[in-house]
């Protein structure tokens, strides 16, 4: 089942054309790799797959509802996790759990129960009193995806999740997108690591407001002559 | 080492914000305090019931009027009514010359003037009254040029709402008014610029909670906080300084609560025009805090302020709203003297509402 469908989407603020006739699809439990350079329109795509604005013109179905019209019911089934943001930072683990299931409307209970299943999933049960600001970084950035899926939505989208962390943690992060991804959660991520590229099951990447390539890793580095996405990527950008 | 100093200048000179606090700020409060902020009496609205109406007092009440510090109110009321119009706070003082008044003074050689001044603001009633007297000792000793017996115009004051001229009447209001002003706005302004800083703002916004939902939860805790601190601020001046609450203790908290929520409109506001929270604190301080305490006529009286800034206060909220606390609390009115005040305030707080979420709109977008 397509849990993402977008048919000539169009976004216009002004005469500016920020996304100019996207077509793609995302299918149920996919890694979806969304690559593009600053400014090809990423960011104004995601806001309206997330419900937070409105497309100018075209179809586009988020977890089999209308962009346009059931917003509400959208933003029950997604969950979101951006770079700039990880958790509140004078909260401790287990208060920022308790509050952001509270806003997804989850009981008490599931919230305990949810908890508890994230927390040790990621082996971290023994910091949930801790205050998350004295916490590192890579340890953050899993917890606030944890808190991204803690209502188990259709699909979690990461807007550049693994800025600013080593390599191995980098590793782990994707480890645990695997295993969420394997759970039937779909996985809409944006990244300028272009290695990362390599773990979607399939990338688009975005030019000037236009998907100028959609395919699997594989596909795209035999079409360009190319051994990585990288190269990939900075040949159609050469065009 | 020099060129530390030179790249602190650079600095300083770039950013505007330093360069008003700077510069602007000294030359403005300059200003402000040499022309605008007095307590001296200028112009204060007078009434005169004359019941003799003869050369000697019709003589005073010239000297009185010409003196520049008084105006004579077209409010002139009758005995019966001096109550009246001390509680629509038209005049600051009202001045009765008994009758036969020129007569009494040559055969008894005394005659009588009663000052009745409205203390809810004890030191410009203490100033308007010792003027009074003054000019009308100096009446006195012109009356006595040429005079071998003695003569006496004797004065009797009274100092309405507020006989023992205590100052907490003048400053308890005052204070209410900036504290509710300050928490409400200001930290409001400072929690919601907190999330646009931080980026979080935009994840309550992916959740399914909606915008209202959010601001609600932002900003009630506040709301409730301010609240308190208005209760515990009534408190402390009714038990430990002896201020009294003469009027309906309902109607000022209930006055308060429009109060609050106006100034949490207000706050609302300046954090949708904020990009961070240093922004928003800058602003609720030297937008709100500042003229509040100077120009709100919480210390300094709006009539002894240059035309130009009495119209500009009309357009600060505290200024009403400390009407509205003295004539409850001082002068023990009802609702049906400070229905225009209460109507100001609320129109102002649906103003910022309106406001704000037109920004608001405009962000998401």
């Amino acid at each position: 089942m397509k849990i993402i469908e977008v048919e000539n989407l169009v976004k216009k603020f002004g005469s500016f054309v920020a996304n100019d006739h996207l077509t793609f699809s995302v299918d149920e439990g996919e890694i979806y790799g969304f690559l593009g350079a600053n400014g090809a329109g990423k960011t104004t795509a995601m806001k309206i797959l997330c419900g937070l604005s409105s497309p100018t013109s075209g179809k586009v179905m988020v977890a089999g509802y209308d962009v346009y019209h059931q917003t509400e019911m959208i933003k029950k089934r997604i969950g979101y996790m951006s770079q700039r943001f990880s958790l509140f930072e004078d909260l401790s683990v287990w208060e920022n759990f308790q509050f952001f299931g509270g806003i997804y409307g989850l009981s008490p209970a599931k919230i305990r129960e949810r908890t508890t299943e994230l927390l040790g999933r990621l082996g971290l049960e023994s910091e949930k009193k801790q205050i998350l600001g004295s916490l590192p970084l890579g340890w953050k950035q899993k917890l606030a995806f944890s808190v991204a899926i803690i209502h188990r939505p259709s699909i979690v989208f990461l807007d550049e999740p693994t800025g600013g962390v080593d390599p191995i943690t980098r590793r782990q992060f994707w480890e645990i997108i695997y295993e969420t991804a394997s759970q039937g959660i779909t996985v809409f991520v944006t990244t300028h690591y272009m290695d990362e590229a390599e773990y979607c099951r399939r990338v688009s990447i975005m030019a000037d407001g236009k998907i100028v390539a959609l395919d699997t890793p594989a596909n795209l580095k035999t079409k360009y002559n190319a051994v990585n996405i990288e190269e990939v990527f900075l040949k159609i950008a050469r065009n | 080492m020099r060129g530390f100093i030179i790249k602190e200048f650079y600095h300083i000179f770039r950013d505007i914000r330093s360069m008003v606090v700077l510069f602007g700020m000294p030359v403005i409060q300059v200003l402000l305090f040499g022309f605008a902020l007095s307590t001296e009496v200028k112009n204060a609205p007078v009434a005169i019931i004359d019941y003799s109406n003869d050369q000697v007092t019709r003589a005073i009440t010239t000297k009185l009027l010409s003196s520049g510090f008084f105006i004579l109110s077209d409010q002139v009321p009758g005995e019966g009514h001096i109550e009246e119009v001390f509680r629509h706070g038209k005049v600051k003082e009202v001045i009765v010359f008994e009758s036969d008044f020129a007569a009494k003074l040559e055969k008894d050689r005394q005659a009588g003037i009663q000052i009745i001044a409205d203390a809810s603001d004890p030191n410009t009633a203490n100033l308007v009254v010792s003027y009074t007297s003054a000019i009308i000792g100096d009446y006195q000793q012109e009356y006595l040029k040429g005079m071998s017996l003695p003569v006496t115009v004797r004065t009797e004051s009274q100092m309405m709402y507020n006989p023992a001229l205590k100052s907490v009447f003048m400053f308890v209001p005052g204070v209410i008014t900036i504290l509710l002003m300050l928490i409400t706005a200001m930290m409001t302004s400072i929690s919601i610029a907190r999330e646009n800083e931080l980026g979080t703002m935009e994840i309550l916004l992916v959740s399914p909670m909606r915008p209202i939902q959010i601001i609600a939860g932002k900003v009630l805790p506040y709301v409730l906080l301010a609240f308190t601190n208005a209760l515990i601020i009534l408190l402390l001046s009714y038990f430990v300084l002896g201020m009294p609450v003469k009027g309906s203790l309902l109607l000022l908290l209930a006055e308060s609560l429009l109060f609050i929520v106006m100034a949490l409109s207000l706050g609302i506001f300046i954090s949708t025009v904020s990009n961070s929270q240093q922004m928003a604190m800058m602003l609720s301080m030297f937008a709100l805090m500042l003229p509040t305490i100077l120009l709100s006529g919480f210390i300094f009286p709006i009539e002894n302020m240059p035309v130009p800034l009495q119209i500009f206060s009309n357009i600060m909220p505290p200024r009403w709203f400390i009407i509205i606390v003295k004539s409850i609390m001082i002068k023990g009115l009802g609702f049906q003297y400070i229905w225009k005040e209460t109507l100001i305030i609320a129109g102002m707080a649906l103003f910022f509402i309106a406001l704000s979420i037109k920004k608001f709109r405009i962000r998401l977008e």
